[in-house]
């Protein structure tokens, strides 16, 4: 079995993102820059069903600029095979990934998709829906477990109110919920292996996908600020604070 | 031409996200449709006809919409497209799974989670954790909006008397299928729609200590939820989660106990009417987003905020 994983270069999640004073968008420059933590769990789940036997091989996939490279090292490094990067250096939108992707899926044969559930930076929640829809394949969203059978694979999704498990025929994608795993930490030795594995270097032109965003953004801004209030001394306090204030 | 607004239904019950879903379709101008889909959910299509400023329900009753499965439900809301220039369903869990199937079949892009229609093309939606709101113009002729339910207000459940116009199932191929659900059941308020909420933290200790939260919500008819730490010390189960990445809340009354404020918690809180505060440390940085705080160890406050309620 073949797995897919795609990886996005996003701002590290530790970050503390600051809209630009011209509010045309955040921050980028010098700020660090690390795989979406969805799709890091993503590249430990296909790592881990290679590690059991079920998967053959894991092709780490990113769509961005140059130094999505590194990204794509990142999961070499965890477990990954080899990488494909779409070089395109402008902010991508989920629908022309979506469209990379399966022309890569095309070519490339996989039984599974495996992606994060959503970007930390746009937080669309888009990508593997839409590609399991353009593909004409199943999906199994939010995942939280994982299970390969017979040509099928079951999935236990985090939905409102619980859990749900499905089973999805293979070809199928996957979206990583944040429970789905914890990924590793690479080890020195096995990112010294990844410098040596195979990136092939692409560009959208080469998969004939128009890249034009479909959406402007206008304007970018801060949300509204919430003010600190006041300290109260005795529970007694603030019951008589919340009564005065109608909340209970 | 109309707006359809997808519902976030059971089969036997209408979600009151649908409500707000009506609220935000109606900036757009046209006449609103609702589709019900769902197995032997009939009941619930006269529940959405009563909405008011409904025009028309669709009710899809059959076996293969029962579980929701995202292929089988994006291919009948496909099927419908041609008749509306906007498609609206509440960020659930269920919209989040089957509207992007949607648009990458229309070949348009989704808007995820708006919390404001500015004008039909033009949309305000959170990115990077909500720690940033974008305002996005969309060049699709139609439009695929996923709206956050916490930030449009809800439509009246009664009023309206729209006509129930039942939709033929449309054939898929069944490229998946439903195995079980682990709902957890309770008798409290749903966390995504409570009017007041008791959220618990780390502080908390453990899941037996977690039942002087459970106490005081019942006593207030609150929804339970939780930190992000406390879900993963396994206190409570997952979906109690309250945060950026779990559920995005908006309660007349958030009680925040023992939780330190964690920024990815305060993603998913910040915009709720009240908040309230109790830790231990004076130094927690819940302190500087909530109108009432109190230094106090929360098994002697609690208790005596459930006492003092009585």
């Amino acid at each position: 079995m073949k797995v897919l994983v795609p990886v996005k270069r996003v701002v590290d999640y530790n970050v503390k993102v600051r809209v630009k004073a011209d509010n045309s968008g955040v921050e980028l420059a010098n700020v660090k820059m690390s795989m979406n933590p969805f799709d890091e769990i993503a590249v430990e789940e296909a790592v881990r069903l290679k590690e059991a036997g079920t998967a053959t091989e894991v092709v780490v996939v990113s769509i961005g600029p140059k130094q999505a490279q590194e990204t794509i090292r990142t999961g070499l490094a965890m477990g990954g095979d080899r990488g494909i990067l779409v070089e395109y250096d402008a902010e991508t939108e989920p629908l022309a990934v979506a469209k990379l992707l399966k022309a890569i899926a095309a070519e490339e044969n996989p039984d599974l998709v495996v992606l994060g559930k959503q970007a930390i930076d746009d937080d669309c929640s888009q990508t593997g829906q839409m590609l399991a829809q353009l593909l004409g394949w199943s999906q199994g969203t939010f995942a939280s477990k994982v299970t390969p059978g017979d040509g099928t694979v079951d999935v236990t999704r985090e939905i409102d109110g619980g859990l749900e498990t499905i089973q999805l025929k293979m070809p199928a994608v996957v979206t990583a919920d944040l429970r789905l795993n914890e990924p590793r930490y690479a080890s020195l030795p096995n990112i010294m292996k990844a410098k040596k594995k195979e990136i092939a270097m692409k560009t959208p032109a080469d998969y004939g996908v128009d890249m034009t965003p479909r959406l402007s953004t206008e304007r970018v801004e801060e949300p509204p600020e919430r003010q600190a209030g006041v300290m109260v001394e005795s529970v007694s306090d603030l019951v008589a604070a919340l009564k005065e204030k109608g909340a209970l | 031409m109309a707006v359809l607004v997808i519902a976030e239904n059971t089969n036997d019950e209408l979600k009151d996200a649908t409500l707000s879903a009506v609220t935000a379709a109606q900036a757009f101008g046209g006449d609103v449709h609702v589709l019900v889909a769902g197995s032997g959910c009939a009941p619930v299509a006269d529940q959405a006809a009563k909405i008011a400023g409904v025009a028309k329900v669709l009710l899809a009753d059959d076996p293969a919409y029962d579980h929701g499965l995202a292929e089988a439900l994006s291919a009948l809301v496909i099927s419908l497209a041609d008749g509306y220039d906007q498609l609206v369903t509440p960020a659930g869990t269920m919209g989040k799974n089957f509207m992007p199937r949607v648009a990458a079949a229309l070949d348009v892009a989704q808007v995820s989670e708006a919390v404001e229609i500015v004008d039909a093309n033009t949309f305000k939606r959170p990115i990077y954790a909500g720690n940033a709101i974008a305002t996005v113009k969309s060049s699709d002729a139609k439009k695929v909006v996923t709206i956050r339910p916490t930030s449009f207000d809800k439509a009246p459940g009664e009023g309206g008397s729209a006509a129930v116009e039942p939709v033929a199932k449309v054939d898929a191929p069944a490229l998946s299928s439903f195995i079980s659900q682990e709902l957890n059941e309770s008798d409290r308020p749903d966390l995504s729609s409570a009017d007041v909420i008791i959220s618990g933290g780390r502080a908390l200790g453990s899941a037996e200590n977690f039942e002087i939260i459970e106490r005081l919500a019942d006593k207030l008819g609150a929804a339970v939820g939780a930190s992000r730490a406390a879900v993963d010390a396994g206190f409570v189960p997952n979906d109690y989660q309250v945060g950026q990445t779990g559920k995005i809340v908006a309660p007349k009354l958030y009680i925040a106990v023992g939780i330190s404020g964690a920024i990815q918690h305060l993603a998913g809180m910040k915009d709720s009417k009240i908040i309230v505060a109790i830790n231990k440390d004076e130094e927690a940085p819940i302190f500087q987003v909530a109108d009432y705080g109190l230094v106090a160890d929360l098994f002697e406050a609690v208790p005596e905020l459930e006492k003092q309620i009585g």
